[in-house]
């Protein structure tokens, strides 16, 4: 035990010449985040003109827009997520295919609450269902990517107006048809390039079919819509 | 403090004793090569775990937990794939539950089929109606789109309520007498739902409006789909009396049928002047009274 002091007295001798002198003044900066600049920016929203908060908002929602129109590999949908873009284009949607309430020979087009039910249940089932099948994906996060990407289906909703504007012919229902076929693909194509990143590899089919079955269905009630006689 | 050398490998005399007065209790038994074998004996209860651990349901919480619906999509998608194959080519002799579900049922298949079985069979029948009436001049088209409601409400409750049935029906069987083995509700479900597949194409080719085509396509359907049902649920009933089984199988058989059938006559309708359009109505007795005008007139 004796020897054992020794040697460590040896060892750690040249360490207690280390000391800091008096007269060497410390000096630095140490920068901490400070609160009070935060509950500033809080305050300052309140603040702010009610024409710049929806601004702001509206922004989001374009910038996600031009995400959904050309759609690559990036993960602003999935970051910042919100709601108002879906509801927005769930509502032109269901407005416009609407059936008129005063035609009594216009029953069969769907309702306003059964369009606005489809796409949001719709959502909610397969958002459920890529949880399900263990997709790391959050419930909003995937609601939010399935809403903005029916984008192109309304674009070829107002286009199928518009074209029905004019004559009901052989040829209005090659446009239309050509012009909501690509829009269901592109909608597809660009709910599966936000989504199938948080997929297990084995089961990316498995969660692809049922978004492809949902566009597939709004696709459908937009192609068999016809305006009232 | 003892010195290392002082470590040896002492004898359990206890361990000698417990072995020779049970010598069925497994042993673990660590062989040079590194492998662990457990030896399991031949004493029923260890038999009875097992198997238990095996063919019941591997229930992960309670119902209440997300974690408890995920265990019942626990499949890959060449699993789908294949139980898909297995639903539409019925080898005989190759039990569905047996063969391909093989203890691990899921909800995937049977959900996702009953839904495209719902549009696919709604979304034909309007393009049929299209088809049929597309030469009518009078006719304007409107898309019948309360018939989805419709068709989901008969999917769903068929491929829910019949399964209860027949499970239902075979656990009471099961507990009267004890030699059939029965599936679980699960299983029923999945059978079910996966046998509904082959109406799907069946559906879309419907729209082709040639009559003997269409019930040709009802039996083979039903030929192909009522196999699979029966293949599967004849092994559980065999055991029982003649009569129970027989009329099990009819009763399955039938319903299946009724459910194709009913979807024909109902979403393909073919419109006679008596037909679903409402000017085809109106023509119909005006029609009558203009020939007994002219008659009179005459």
């Amino acid at each position: 035990m004796a020897e054992v002091e020794e040697s460590s007295k040896r060892m750690f001798a040249g360490l207690s010449d280390i000391s800091i002198s008096e007269d060497i003044p410390v000096e630095g900066d140490i920068s901490v985040p400070v609160r009070s600049q935060n509950a500033d920016d809080d305050f300052s929203t309140l603040d702010e003109p009610v024409k710049d908060t929806i601004l702001r908002d509206l922004r989001a929602v374009g910038q996600k827009f031009v995400h959904v129109l050309y759609p690559k590999k990036s993960s602003a949908l999935l970051k910042d997520w919100d709601l108002w873009g879906p509801l927005l284009l769930c509502v032109t949607l269901a407005l416009m295919l609407q059936g008129g309430s005063a035609d009594s020979g216009d029953d069969g087009r769907p309702q306003f609450a059964e369009v606005f039910v489809i796409i949001w249940f719709g959502s909610v089932i397969i958002t459920l269902n890529s949880k399900l099948l263990g997709g790391t994906i959050s419930f909003f996060q995937s609601l939010c990517v399935l809403g903005y990407c029916i984008l192109p289906l309304t674009v070829a909703m107002i286009v199928c107006r518009i074209v029905l504007l004019g004559s009901i012919s052989s040829i209005s229902f090659v446009v239309r048809l050509i012009v909501v076929t690509a829009s269901f693909c592109w909608s597809t194509f660009a709910s599966t390039a936000f989504l199938a990143d948080s997929q297990p590899a084995n089961r990316k089919a498995l969660v692809v079919y049922p978004v492809f079955l949902f566009y597939f269905v709004i696709g459908w009630m937009i192609l068999t819509f016809s305006p009232s006689p | 403090m003892a010195s290392p050398h002082d470590l040896t490998f002492q004898e359990f005399e206890e361990a000698a004793d417990l072995l020779s007065s049970n010598p069925g209790a497994s042993t673990l038994s660590i062989s040079s090569s590194g492998e662990v074998k457990v030896d399991l004996s031949e004493d029923e209860d260890n038999q009875q775990e097992s198997s238990e651990l095996l063919g019941g349901e591997k229930q992960t919480g309670g119902f209440w937990t997300f974690e408890y619906y995920q265990s019942f999509f626990n499949v890959d998608t060449i699993q789908v794939l294949d139980r898909i194959k297995g639903s539409v080519i019925p080898l005989p002799g190759r039990n569905f539950v047996k063969h391909h579900i093989r203890n691990n049922p899921d909800l995937y298949g049977p959900f996702w089929i009953c839904v495209t079985l719902v549009f696919s069979v709604a979304i034909s029948g309007d393009l049929y109606t299209f088809l049929i009436n597309m030469g009518d001049p009078g006719y304007h088209y409107r898309p019948q789109f309360n018939r989805v409601s419709i068709a989901a409400v008969t999917v769903f409750l068929y491929a829910w309520l019949v399964p209860l049935g027949v499970w239902g029906f075979l656990t009471w069987r099961q507990s009267v007498e004890r030699r059939i083995s029965g599936y679980t509700f699960l299983e029923t479900v999945c059978v079910y739902g996966y046998s509904l597949f082959i109406y799907i194409p069946t559906s879309i080719l419907w729209t082709i409006p040639v009559y003997w085509l269409e019930w040709l396509l009802i039996i083979i359907a039903l030929v192909i789909s009522g196999s699979v049902l029966v293949m599967t649920f004849w092994p559980a009933v065999r055991d029982d009396t003649k009569l129970t089984a027989f009329s099990t199988m009819a009763v399955i058989v039938s319903l299946h049928a009724l459910l194709a059938v009913g979807f024909k006559l109902y979403f393909f309708q073919t419109p006679t002047y008596t037909g679903s359009s409402h000017s085809g109505q109106q023509t119909t007795p005006a029609a009558n009274h203009t020939t007994l005008t002219l008659g009179k007139h005459q």
